[in-house]
């Protein structure tokens, strides 16, 4: 029981170390690439976003019936990915973001 | 002389110059401030912007600066002899390339994490921008052809390199796949991942891959070349973390281990250099010292490649503004090491001074060639490998460090590509780009010779583009310290130095190149030299304003910062 004891504190050290250790690792490992993720990511989202408002945008889609309750949920993001898409304004009428 | 007192003087200089020197410029010179808030912090957004860890950021700036350059360049100069090599490579870390990674950190840090292409447009003039551009086009281009040439080169004259070197590219699509798709943990998978590119070395030192001649219709050079290209090309056209991530990160932790046996094998061994301090007795057609010494070797002793990683992704990453010494500085201090390696292993590595004389008996004779020769005979006297094995792990090593940096430049220039075709409105494709780069390059590499040959006559050239970009580095930290009335003479010495040697080695050279009717190389040097020029005139211009007008005010930075137009 001592013995347990007296190498808790230094157990939990080094076992702090190694997380420590770790985390510098994982971050050696994805630090320079953060950004291309992140316009991957983003791509990906816009492509998404796209897809769920097609049927808003004119744009024929069978499954508008299913997709239209992911909408309240784009919204938050709807702005900015409308500037990216090259319109100035909002081109939804019942979307007054700007 | 013995190589290890060679090697301790040269720690002796890194040493003092990142504890004294470098202590002067953060102190005096950039004054760096712990409590002025970094763009990581005012920034923040998890992506680009984010406070890291001084020795992480160090570790990710120092992988991404060092490549083959710091040996290849070295292993060419050391021609003159070792103490030119060895001087410029330990002054210019000291004076030079730490002076110029810790300013260009400094002057991106104060201006919102913006890189130098843009801080050139801000403080040389609007022209700036553009004379970035082109100079990095042909910067990324000598490059990728250069390197691609040095792989050649290594492939054939160390088969044992041939498994280990393709190998590799293995052991990273697995790793890609360990960590994203099998979420294995990644100490484990780093351990996993050196073990089984040891066991390639293992493996290609026991079945050396020799080419028929012909092969496909080629020789086994040309068909090198043509497969180099094509892996490149998939590579850049990969998603990064099938193949990029996990192969920069295994060549960094290479990166660490291989300093770690070259200079481990150095201590034990201690060889005598026989090489001679200083060489009279050059052979023929070898240019002169004054001024190629000091474009031969740009990485290692002064490099401008290192502003566009300060400026591109460390200075968005920097915790603190006052562990820009550490990241900056003993990150240029952190090649310097590579350098002075290369140095040792091409001019102690030879039993005689006949030997070495026989390695080096043209200009861009020895080179990387010689370092794997020299290295692995080091390594095998102070480690007790077998001579071969010894050659295959460094030849591995910089085949790696090599193809690290041609796929990372094939890339990089695919950008540059799509970014000039937006400037003309036209929207290039990512396939198409990497074609387009893949044929300039190509072409530039063949235009020697169908086997790549004289490639590394392309060298110098690069050298002399990579000082300009310093040149330019220099001349905005100049212009920032002579616009805060601050002492400008740690960065004007460097800068007129780095400029007239770079620019009196590119009239050298067109007279060379027109010697040779080497049309390519001739214009490409032309260009070169209206850049130099027009840097000249734009940088003077800049700071002959910096000077006369009034000083800048003692917040000025941090007003910039937070008005946010980077103005």
């Amino acid at each position: 029981m001592s013995d347990a004891s007296s190498s808790g504190p230094a157990g939990s050290r080094l076992r702090d170390r190694w997380s420590a250790f770790t985390a510098g690792l994982q971050e050696f490992y994805a630090g320079p690439y953060r950004r291309t993720f992140a316009r991957a990511q983003r791509d990906e989202d816009d492509l998404f976003m796209l897809v769920v408002l097609a049927d808003a945008l004119g744009v024929p889609d069978p499954a508008a019936y299913h997709s239209v309750e992911l909408v309240p949920a784009l919204y938050p993001e709807f702005h900015a990915w409308h500037r990216r898409a090259g319109l100035e304004r909002s081109p939804l009428e019942h979307v007054g973001c700007c | 002389m013995n190589s290890l007192v060679l090697m301790l003087i040269g720690l002796a200089m890194f040493a003092g110059g990142y504890l004294l020197y470098s202590k002067f410029l953060a102190n005096r010179i950039y004054q760096l401030d712990a409590a002025y808030p970094t763009p990581a912090h005012e920034m923040e957004d998890g992506i680009d912007y984010v406070p890291t860890n001084k020795y992480v950021l160090w570790g990710h700036h120092f992988t991404s600066v060092a490549g083959a350059a710091p040996i290849v360049g070295p292993a060419i100069a050391v021609i003159w002899g070792w103490l030119p090599a060895f001087l410029w490579v330990t002054l210019g870390t000291v004076f030079f390339a730490g002076m110029h990674d810790l300013g260009s950190l400094w002057a991106s840090v104060r201006n919102r994490g913006q890189s130098m292409g843009l801080l050139s447009g801000r403080y040389i003039g609007p022209r700036g921008r553009n004379l970035f551009l082109v100079v990095i086009f042909l910067l990324l281009l000598m490059v990728i052809a250069a390197f691609t040439v040095v792989i050649k080169n290594l492939l054939i004259s160390t088969p044992s390199a041939v498994i280990p070197a393709w190998g590799a590219i293995v052991v990273a699509l697995i790793i890609g796949q360990m960590i994203y798709r099998w979420k294995m943990n990644l100490a484990l998978t780093t351990v996993i991942g050196v073990v089984a590119l040891y066991a390639l070395i293992l493996l290609g030192d026991a079945y050396p891959v020799e080419l028929s001649d012909p092969i496909l219709g080629m020789s086994p050079e040309t068909f090198w070349i043509v497969a180099l290209f094509l892996y490149a090309g998939i590579a850049s056209l990969l998603p990064v973390w099938v193949l990029l991530q996990p192969r920069d990160y295994i060549n960094g932790v290479q990166l660490f281990i291989g300093l770690g046996i070259l200079y481990g094998a150095v201590l034990l061994s201690a060889p005598e250099i026989v090489a001679p301090a200083y060489n009279s007795d050059v052979p023929d057609g070898t240019p002169g010292l004054v001024p190629l010494l000091f474009v031969t070797i740009a990485c290692g002793a002064i490099s401008g490649f290192h502003g566009m990683v300060s400026s591109g992704t460390s200075s968005k990453q920097l915790d603190s503004e006052s562990d820009a010494r550490f990241v900056g500085y003993f990150g240029a201090v952190g090649e310097g090491l590579l350098a002075l390696g290369a140095i040792m292993a091409t001019t102690a590595g030879f039993a005689t001074l006949a030997d070495w004389e026989a390695v080096y008996s043209a200009f861009g004779e020895g080179g990387v060639g010689a370092f794997v020769t020299g290295g692995g005979a080091i390594v095998e006297a102070g480690l007790g490998l077998p001579a071969s094995l010894s050659a295959t792990i460094l030849a591995t090593m910089a085949v790696l460090f090599a193809a690290t940096t041609m796929d990372t430049g094939v890339r990089l220039q695919r950008f540059v590509v799509q970014e000039a075709g937006d400037l003309f409105g036209w929207k290039i494709g990512k396939g198409v780009a990497t074609v387009v780069v893949l044929v300039v390059a190509m072409g530039l590499t063949f235009s020697q010779g169908a086997a790549g040959e004289g490639g590394l006559r392309i060298w110098p050239l690069f050298g002399t583009t990579n000082q300009l970009l310093a040149s330019l580095t220099l001349s905005i930290v100049a212009v920032m310290l002579l616009r805060k009335r601050r002492n400008p003479w740690p960065a004007l010495i460097p800068l007129a130095f780095v400029f007239v040697m770079s620019f009196y080695a590119a009239l050298v050279q067109l007279g060379d190149l027109q010697e040779a009717e080497d049309w390519l190389l001739l214009v490409l040097d032309v260009v070169i030299i209206v850049a130099a020029l027009w840097v000249a005139v734009e940088a003077l211009m800049a700071m002959n304003k910096a000077r006369t007008e009034p000083a800048e005010e003692a917040d000025a930075d941090l007003a910039g910062s937070s008005r946010g137009d980077g103005s």
